[in-house]
């Protein structure tokens, strides 16, 4: 039962961070179309200006300037690259935010190098926020989760209520009326471009003391990245944020619990073979949920384009 | 208004004509590149024709990128160090390291193989992943067995699963690190003395190498001290755990005193992390903690907590030969480790075997003078290649992650791996199912 209670706080924590780096891109494929693959590419900037701003000015210094900094490299990304590419359609989108990943991490390893860096959690939040019967919660998660639950409320304050917002949400679906209202699209799609990688690079910066620093962070996040925009609806951030909290707990109770196959088999009816060692579905039977626990967001991902191809949350139909 | 429409016009089909010029231009330029590259590698490969050169197939791309360029680091500056600036093998030629990035995937792994092979380098060597060395081993083989003119030895410096020494042994393999089992029979004589261990948990990576792990584990421990449960007994996908949290809750609860672990490269690090985040108390036994940022990552959050099973020498530093090439090491690349010290054992026993061997090309010559070879290793002890299943017997030393005592840090940290225990001559009477067929 205490296990339970630990698991809900991680699998929140994962969930969160998940949320805001899929924030960004749901509202970026929304309004350009385009499937940003160098995104968690700005995560890993983020963690990385993160670090080297925290050497000389502290950790605080790093939270503050390094989103900044990745939001700016972002907006420029889009109006000198990817504004560019846009007229040639998506194919050439694709194959550029390809090429910018790839482009980062080249980079990175060339500044950095290949070892993972010392970036760790600040001296203040180094202490245990409480036990649950001696699993302890770090304060630094605790920390964690008020960042990004901050940044949601922001983010659907600034979308829902205010002009800007209201913009926004316009041009997402009709840009060209919105534009002949006189509203200047691009600057709405560089700012959106830049805010969203801003939100990518804040969430390396947290994320980088736990997860580690290396250049290798921003492939590992990847793709489930993608599975959760889909899951949750593209243009969507109520879906991006219920899409990125069923992620985090399915995978952190998947792999906290040694569920095996044959346990479940049995329950639905299905008997065990008698000659199990023999049979070809071997390694299927003695599968355990750890095993499987990161395949499972995309399973998911499958059955939710099989039975809702919008998304959860999703309203288009395109 | 129909002139500027003219003129728009014109303009375009200049554009579209420069674009066109320009593309042919760059054709021209993509040949003549291409040419002259071409001729560049000519030229090299004559100008260094007498070149022994040692392919270095390993991750250099990647989440395991870090541990593949340092082990290169490493390699080319043993190289130089110990063989070119002492002039050379045979009477001058020089030893020279060619990098292949093999993305730690087996298949690509065999793809740089044939390349190398197709270059006419003889040695090859990789460590990085007993998937791959098992591809590898069965690949030269293979090879051997088909073109007895232009045969490969293969100098497996880390890959660790006993099977490459035991059932899929063959002659053209040397493994000059100890392999997992008598890492974890030494591992387990130190966890065997201290009586306030009774619950362990076993982790690691869902391969080959991890599974070997927990079955020596499972087998040594429960031969040593019966007493002690197995409380955990785990896998986790290799590369792929973005959060090791659920792990480290599952550890926590289980009530475990211990953990060992065989991970390495960021898994190694994003365990030890999170487990001692999570309120974990106990010692870590690990294969891999050390070098590579993971030392100065763990900081003084690992101190005390981390221990590990290495070749050692490094703290204290074993001789005064040992503390010049790691200074002269330092002076190289300031950022760098000495992480895998065999690597140099590695050059210097390769070096002593071709010398002995009058001959760089007849790799069956080398890899018989190889074969029984007692070493004078500079990190101490000997070294001694066993010539019945081709596994180096060496002092194996477990030491635990600190800053007080040290005479090397890694990465900077102040943080170092200090020798608390060693065990000499490791395991020099295990058996072998080895059959070494030789040609």
């Amino acid at each position: 039962m205490d296990l339970i209670l630990v698991n809900l706080i991680d699998g929140l924590v994962t969930g969160l961070l998940l949320f805001m780096l899929s924030a960004g891109l749901t509202l970026i494929f929304s309004m350009m179309g385009v499937l940003n693959f160098a995104h968690a590419s700005f995560y890993m900037l983020g963690a990385y200006f993160a670090y080297q701003i925290s050497l000389a000015l502290g950790f605080w210094m790093g939270l503050l300037i390094a989103p900044i900094v990745v939001g700016v490299l972002g907006a420029g990304v889009e109006r000198y690259g990817l504004r560019r590419v846009h007229q040639y359609g998506h194919v050439p989108e694709l194959i550029f935010t390809f090429g910018l990943a790839l482009l980062i991490e080249e980079m990175v390893q060339f500044i950095w190098g290949k070892n993972q860096m010392a970036y760790s959690v600040p001296e203040v939040l180094n202490f245990t926020a409480f036990a649950i019967s001696g699993n302890s919660i770090p304060a630094y998660k605790i920390f964690m989760i008020f960042i990004s639950v901050a940044i949601f409320i922001g983010l659907l304050y600034i979308l829902t209520k205010t002009r800007v917002g209201m913009i926004i949400q316009a041009a997402l679906s009709y840009p060209r009326t919105v534009e002949a209202l006189g509203h200047n699209v691009p600057l709405i799609f560089m700012g959106v471009f830049g805010v969203g990688t801003a939100l990518a690079g804040l969430a390396g910066v947290i994320a980088g003391p736990v997860l580690g620093t290396f250049p290798g962070m921003a492939f590992v996040l990847g793709s489930i990245v993608f599975v959760t925009i889909v899951i949750g609806g593209l243009g969507s951030l109520w879906g991006a944020l219920v899409a990125s909290l069923l992620i985090g707990w399915i995978t952190t109770f998947a792999k906290s619990y040694n569920i095996e196959m044959e346990d479940v088999l049995n329950a639905i009816g299905i008997s065990t073979p008698e000659n199990l060692s023999d049979s070809v579905f071997r390694d299927f039977w003695s599968l355990t949920s750890p095993q499987i626990a990161d395949i499972l967001p995309y399973i998911l991902m499958v059955l939710i384009l099989i039975f809702r191809p919008a998304g959860l949350f999703g309203k288009r139909q395109s | 208004m129909q002139g500027f429409g003219q003129g728009l016009a014109f303009k375009k089909i200049a554009s579209k004509r420069r674009a066109v010029l320009g593309r042919i231009k760059m054709k021209n330029i993509t040949k003549l590149g291409a040419v002259s590259a071409l001729s560049l590698v000519l030229g090299a490969s004559a100008a260094f024709a007498e070149n022994i050169k040692i392919a270095f197939i390993d991750p250099l791309s990647g989440p395991f990128a870090s541990t593949g360029t340092n082990g290169l680091h490493q390699f080319e500056f043993a190289a130089d160090y110990m063989v070119n600036a002492k002039g050379g093998l045979l009477g001058g030629d020089q030893m020279e390291i060619v990098a292949f990035d093999n993305k730690i995937s087996p298949k690509e792994s065999l793809i740089q193989l044939q390349v190398a092979i197709d270059q006419g380098i003889r040695y090859i060597a990789q460590g990085n992943s007993s998937g791959v060395a098992n591809a590898l081993t069965e690949a030269v083989d293979k090879h051997n067995k088909r073109n007895p003119d232009s045969r490969v030895l293969f100098l497996n410096y880390a890959a660790v699963d006993p099977a490459l020494t035991n059932e899929k042994c063959n002659f053209w393999h040397f493994r000059f690190d100890a392999n997992a089992d008598i890492k974890m029979d030494a591992l387990t004589d130190v966890i065997a003395q201290d009586e306030g261990i009774k619950k362990v948990y076993l982790i690691g990576q869902d391969y080959s190498f991890g599974k070997a792990v927990a079955a020596a584990a499972n087998k040594m421990l429960g031969e040593k001290r019966p007493d002690i449960e197995i409380v955990g007994d785990e896998l986790h996908p290799i590369g792929k755990v973005k959060d090791f949290t659920p792990y480290a809750r599952k550890i926590v609860s289980s009530g475990a005193d211990a953990v060992i672990t065989g991970n390495w490269g960021a898994d190694m690090l994003g365990l030890g992390k999170s487990v001692i985040e999570n309120g974990f108390t106990g010692p870590i036994y690990t294969y891999y903690a050390a070098g590579s940022g993971i030392t100065g990552a763990f900081g003084e959050s690992g101190k005390g907590r981390i221990r590990l099973i290495s070749q050692g020498g490094i703290n204290p530093i074993a001789t005064d030969e040992a503390r010049a090439t790691y200074e002269a090491f330092e002076a190289k690349y300031p950022e760098g480790n000495i992480d895998q010290s065999r690597i140099f054992n590695v050059i210097g026993m390769l070096a002593e075997a071709i010398t002995e061997a009058g001959t760089a090309t007849d790799v069956v010559a080398v890899a018989s003078k190889l074969e029984g070879m007692e070493y004078d290793s500079m990190w101490g002890g000997k070294i001694f290649m066993r010539p019945q299943d081709h596994q180096a017997i060496q002092d194996m030393h477990v030491g635990v992650h600190t800053n007080e005592g040290l005479d090397f840090d890694y990465d900077n940290s102040g943080f170092g791996v200090l020798t608390e225990s060693t065990v000499e001559m490791a395991s020099m009477d295990s058996p072998t199912t080895c059959e070494m067929k030789r040609p």
